[in-house]
């Protein structure tokens, strides 16, 4: 098991290394425009051009810089370890900034994934247990709904809903705990819900099936041949193996999110880890881009690996060697 | 019938089990009446799809009761189970009556130890604690002969292999000593080498704990072995009903002779075998008069339009559904067996 997981963890450094090297070359072979030409104020002349471009590392080619990356991010740079380096833009702490926007996005995620965990399953075992009645009719509708809205209708509808018209909601932006916790859940409830509801939706059709499928399997019938109430029939015969492959999605969905919650961030105006990314992308601000790629190819890398030993402790069938 | 040598456990009369699907409905099993005794193993023999599982299912209240019409009676020691509450229901399944079933890769959970399911088996009609449940199980695998089964409990199912997980399987249905054992096709997913280990478990275990035992099988050779008296089924219904040795010696129902001439064994080369023309029929629209006739080489006229109703023909003879007159029974039955021996 060790073995594994030191084995795994290489993988997963050779893994995030190709990401990065990868964000590399797409940012020299996609020309956007020179860099260098953003801050050189207007009508600059080569001089200038060439020294902006020292100042932000750009004079050399695309593999020194990635090496540059690689070893400042293991020995650490002015702004403490691990290295991320300065914007382009404001000369600012890479490192600094993504920890200063991380929480938005964690807690936003975190937030959504309890709301999505414990609907998304229970909707989907109620819909499977009343399969065929009105109850599973609704929620599968609910389902589809959920599935076919997009998230930027959703936030719109739930703030105009919740914040103009009644108030429930504080509205856009953001409250960090630290300074008042009424403040930070009147603004996040409303991004979780519409972030959850996606995910919500997938996971009650998901545990419905799997739930569906399972209760179709012959150990559960020798459950019942035990005169086992149909309560723990389900309950414990039939959900411990229907949840398995929920636990692996729930890993990699909240995984997934660490980039890619940018419209429930920009709905919401949140300016968490998305809106960096975006803002990066957008002004080629190659640094924060290579910070949030970073953060968010070591979240899908681990989140892996913590879902492949979780297995091993769910399903005795999986024994890593 | 042939075992009085015990109390009458089980009494089925006229069960009838039908699925409404889509295309129709599914006569699954029609009219099917029959007796168990303690001590008693019956066997009930037929093809694929001829109701036998059905017939069981029916009896434990394991098919989903909204999705399937069930009518008839089965008395159990004085209960009808077909018109009990399903939490009483509920109390007889695993305690009084248990079931033995198919496939034992599929039927023990993957993901809880084999000792945990047998105790949890006890402990489903128990209030004794977790440690006794435990032991119980512990003590049943023992029974049921595996090795070392105070450690083996501690295994998972994919640990064990076919055959001891069919010894598990019956270990979990002894766990509060039933009346009543049914076992679905116990040894058809098992190598033939452990097939006969199992079958002699069977019919130790119906000893020692005296219960009475129904053996589902396609497998005559199996039933020949062990049962005391035969119920051969087609397509829903009863063709013949007897004891075991009278089944076997005088066969009554043309297609109980069918059956007895494609089964290979080891004095039969391969080419004697005879199968039987043609498939089971559809369910969904079974033939008219008696069901086996568009595959029976015998038929007459009334075959197709009138249904044979199970009856004994003569004195001496046992229950079968068949228009033949009895001597023609008896003679074509005579030259049968000298086919079979020449």
């Amino acid at each position: 098991m060790t073995f594994y997981i030191a084995r795994r963890l290489f993988w997963t450094a050779i893994v995030v290394a190709a990401v990065i090297a990868i964000t590399f070359i797409v940012f020299y072979l996609l020309p956007a425009g020179d860099p260098a030409l953003r801050f050189a104020g207007k009508n600059p002349n080569p001089q200038e051009l060439e020294l902006i471009r020292q100042r932000l590392g750009l004079d050399h080619p695309w593999y020194i810089q990635f090496l540059k990356f690689i070893k400042n991010f293991f020995t650490g740079d002015q702004y403490g370890w691990p290295g991320l380096g300065y914007t382009f833009a404001g000369q600012s702490s890479v490192l600094h900034l993504i920890l200063d926007r991380a929480p938005r996005t964690l807690f936003l995620i975190a937030g959504a994934a309890v709301i999505w965990l414990f609907s998304g399953v229970s909707i989907g075992i109620i819909s499977a247990v009343r399969r065929r009645t009105i109850i599973d009719r609704a929620a599968m509708g609910f389902a589809l709904f959920g599935i076919s809205a997009p998230v930027f209708w959703l936030g719109l509808m739930g703030l105009y809903i919740f914040w103009r018209q009644l108030g429930w909601s504080s509205g856009t932006g953001y409250v960090s705990p630290a300074d008042s916790i009424t403040g930070f859940v009147g603004h996040m409830w409303l991004p979780w819900v519409v972030l959850a509801m996606l995910y919500a939706a997938f996971y009650a059709r998901m545990t419905r099936n799997n739930l569906l499928e399972t209760l179709g399997e012959d150990y559960i019938r020798t459950a019942r041949a035990k005169g086992l109430t149909e309560r723990r029939v389900i309950f414990k015969h039939g959900l411990r193996a229907s949840l398995t492959p929920i636990v692996t999605m729930f890993g990699l969905d909240i995984a997934l999110l660490v980039g890619g919650a940018v419209i429930t961030e920009s709905v919401f105006n949140l300016q968490g880890l998305g809106y960096l990314a975006i803002n990066g992308a957008t002004t080629q601000d190659l640094p924060t881009v290579l910070g949030v790629v970073l953060l968010a190819a070591l979240a899908v890398a681990l989140m892996n690996l913590v879902v492949d030993i979780l297995y091993a402790f769910i399903d005795p069938r999986v024994r890593y060697s | 019938m042939t075992s009085s040598r015990g109390e009458r456990l089980l009494d089925v009369r006229g069960l009838t089990v039908r699925f409404p699907t889509s295309d129709g409905i599914v006569q699954a099993v029609s009219d099917v009446s029959f007796s168990l005794s303690r001590g008693e193993t019956l066997g009930i023999v037929g093809e694929s799809g001829s109701g036998k599982s059905v017939s069981n299912l029916a009896i434990m209240g394991l098919l989903n009761r909204t999705r399937t019409v069930i009518a008839g009676e089965v008395d159990f020691k004085g209960r009808d189970l077909l018109t009990l509450p399903p939490d009483d229901l509920r109390k007889v399944r695993g305690k009084e009556i248990a079931m033995v079933f198919q496939d034992p890769f599929a039927c023990l959970h993957p993901m809880y130890r084999v000792g945990a399911q047998i105790a949890e088996a006890f402990s489903a009609h128990s209030d004794a604690g977790k440690d006794a449940a435990w032991s119980r199980a512990v003590e049943l695998l023992d029974h049921v002969g595996i090795p070392n089964a105070k450690s083996r409990a501690r295994d998972y199912p994919h640990q064990f292999s076919g055959g001891m997980r069919q010894r598990a399987m019956i270990a979990m249905a002894l766990v509060h000593n039933p009346d009543i054992l049914i076992c679905d096709e116990p040894t058809t997913a098992l190598d033939v080498t452990v097939q006969a280990q199992i079958l002699e478990l069977i019919e130790d275990v119906k000893r020692e704990f005296d219960i009475g035992v129904i053996l589902v099988t396609h497998d005559l050779g199996v039933v020949a072995e062990t049962a005391n008296s035969v119920m051969v089924m087609y397509a829903g219904r009863v063709m013949e009903y007897g004891p075991a040795a009278e089944i076997f010696s005088r066969p009554q129902h043309p297609y109980a002779w069918g059956l007895l001439d494609s089964m290979p064994s080891i004095e039969r080369r391969l080419d004697a075998l005879v199968p039987i023309e043609g498939s089971p029929p559809s369910l969904l629209a079974p033939p008219s008069g008696c069901p086996f006739h568009p595959r029976c080489p015998y038929r007459f006229e009334p075959c197709a339009t009138e249904r044979p109703p199970l009856k004994v023909p003569a004195d001496n003879a046992h229950l079968d559904a068949c228009h033949l007159p009895y001597e023609k029974k008896v003679e074509l039955g005579e030259e049968r067996a000298k086919k079979v021996a020449a």
